[in-house]
């Protein structure tokens, strides 16, 4: 594509019909981000919002983006929870400014507009005038009714405590969004205990939203990349694992089992990053513990197009939630948890293993490292592609980790969707 | 109180970790602590909301070397260089157990970071919430918390706060 001389293509057409050659403007361009939004995050998609335990209690709320679309999500007297776009009906004012909090409704300050929980419009100030010298002054016209201007609301989906939003409201149930195969390991792990919240980590990535589906659908990297996955056994090229996807190919799950770690062998030999005689110092980093709920596999990392990834990496399990902020940018917000039945033991490890993962962790902050560099070399020229042909260049699932079938998959749907 | 002398040594364990973190001579980081001595990074968000999660949490000083480990040999990162100010440490109690004296201080800091070609930029804003006590080798930490405001990290932080 370079031999052309054109490094900044207009209009530019993806080659072929396949899906493991990927157009470097696929990562650059704001008008294929506009649309990514359009199809992606505002139709058709369940999008993450966050867990029931964030809202506990009535009158809980947390602040929270579809998209870009900035939502709040309520928990009402009647236990049920409701999302909101935060944009005041009035004006189209960003109201709600705190991340998380308790109210008995939802006030946008600027001229006093009030909304239930449900984001139904229940205050206009002056709405019926105001009385001076023997007139009334002003007020809404006789034909307004409040029920048109409620905030906008977008459907919701629960399953095991974790809450799905979609702006769209033809949108086909949750379960069926997931589809059968996605849907287990999604139960896997929320199969109805009851969560407790450990908290929060935040990082900006500039880099394109894609790339962090990719990174969690590319099994490749994770023994190269990634000293303490391959060092420890945790995750690499010998371990035994499947990939599976949904239908549509747009959902996938890497399921892998923890192997010996240690030796040299053929899948360590030579690698940069396999440290053979590395040995933490402080054992509690590795106090792997194994709960009756996993099965075989120690490891599953369930992507969910296109907004959340789970993961259950041994005893860390987390909500990853992406959120773009243009086409070189996005948010990534983990939300670790445990579960209410943990002993003190269990959280206590939890909390340590959290020490590999998140914007610092011993293997996840490479992780956005290379996302960056990738988005760098995107932008520098957009004509180029990416090679996704480890494993051939089908799109099938796999019973092995040497492919990156599932990035294929990933982008065959996108190429339906996006109409590119 | 801390008498003149103390409160001095407190501003030389202040000064010395600041130098030590900004130098690249990361071996020398756990040796400001207890064998259980303990380093945590958390958002301020969790701290506030009593939510245990720490962006680290290194639970005893074999953990802060394997930490030092990961900085140096396993973590693939962009290199830059950082500049830590601290503000004058202010002490909250101190009292004695039966390691000694224990001291409890706080103090803020900016940390700056600069990468290679890049401008600098503030990296990193919080506080310490400390507790030190003395041992024949000076004083060390039993315990460090850096409470950060910076809850977007600027995509990942690799060295010690």
């Amino acid at each position: 594509m370079d031999a052309t001389g054109t490094i900044f293509p207009v209009d530019p057409h993806w080659p072929g019909t396949g899906s493991s050659r990927i157009p470097f403007w696929a990562y650059t361009r704001d008008d294929l981000y506009k649309r990514e939004l359009e199809r992606l995050f505002y139709a058709n998609h369940w999008c993450y919002i966050g867990l029931e335990v964030e809202v506990p209690e009535p009158g809980d709320f947390k602040r929270t983006v579809v998209g870009e679309r900035s939502v709040i999500m309520t928990r009402t007297a009647d236990g049920e929870i409701h999302v909101v776009e935060n944009v005041c009906a009035h004006r189209g004012m960003r109201f709600c400014r705190e991340k998380r909090g308790n109210s008995k409704d939802l006030l946008c300050p600027y001229h006093q507009w009030n909304y239930d929980l449900k984001g139904n419009l229940t205050g206009v100030p002056f709405r019926r005038g105001v009385k001076q010298g023997g007139k009334v002054n002003g007020g809404m016209p006789a034909d307004f009714k409040p029920e048109d201007h409620g905030l906008t609301k977008l459907k919701v989906a629960r399953r095991g405590g974790v809450v799905f939003a979609s702006f769209d409201h033809s949108i086909e149930p949750f379960e069926a969004f997931l589809g059968p195969t996605i849907l287990a390991y999604f139960d896997r792990v929320f199969d109805g205990r009851k969560l407790e919240l450990l908290g929060y980590r935040r990082q900006r990535i500039p880099g394109n939203w894609k790339l962090m589906q990719e990174n969690i659908k590319d099994p490749y990297h994770p023994g190269l990349l990634h000293t303490w996955f391959s060092t420890f056994g945790l995750w690499r090229a010998d371990n035994q694992s499947e990939l599976k996807m949904d239908a549509h190919l747009r959902h996938a799950a890497m399921i892998s089992t923890r192997g010996q770690g240690g030796k040299v062998t053929e899948v360590t030999s030579g690698i940069d990053s396999f440290k053979e005689a590395m040995k933490v110092n402080d054992p509690r980093l590795l106090d792997i513990v194994h709960e009756p709920w996993w099965g075989k596999p120690t490891a599953v990392m369930t992507t969910i197009f296109p907004s959340v990834i789970i993961q259950q990496q041994v005893n860390s399990v987390s909500t990853r939630h992406i959120q773009p902020n243009g086409h070189g940018s996005f948010d990534f917000v983990w939300t670790h948890f445990g579960f209410a039945d943990d002993d003190p033991e269990m959280k206590q490890r939890r909390l340590i293993q959290a020490n590999l993962f998140g914007p610092a962790g011993f293997v996840s902050a490479d992780d956005g490292e290379v996302i960056e560099w990738s988005q760098e070399g995107f932008e520098q020229k957009p004509s180029h592609r990416t090679l996704v042909e480890m494993g051939g260049t089908d799109t099938t699932d796999s019973d092995h980790m040497v492919t990156e079938t599932l990035i294929r998959g990933m982008y065959a749907y996108w190429r339906k969707v996006m109409g590119e | 109180m801390l008498d003149f002398q103390s409160y001095s040594e407190l501003l030389d364990l202040y000064s010395s970790y600041a130098g030590v973190v900004d130098s690249s001579d990361w071996e020398k980081w756990p040796e400001f602590f207890l064998d259980d001595g303990t380093y945590r990074l958390q958002p301020r968000e969790n701290f506030d909301a009593g939510l245990p999660l720490c962006l680290l949490a290194l639970e005893s000083k074999a953990m802060i070397r394997d930490r030092v480990f990961g900085v140096k040999e396993t973590m693939y990162h962009d290199p830059y260089y950082q500049r830590h100010v601290v503000g004058t440490p202010r002490v909250l109690s101190v009292k004695t157990t039966d390691r000694g004296e224990e001291i409890e201080a706080e103090a803020n800091y900016i940390v700056f970071r600069t990468k290679r070609e890049g401008v600098t930029e503030v990296f990193n804003a919080g506080r310490y919430r400390d507790a030190i006590v003395r041992t024949t080798e000076g004083l060390k930490f039993r315990s460090r918390l850096c409470v950060y405001d910076s809850e977007m990290i600027p995509n990942s932080l690799i060295y010690p706060i």
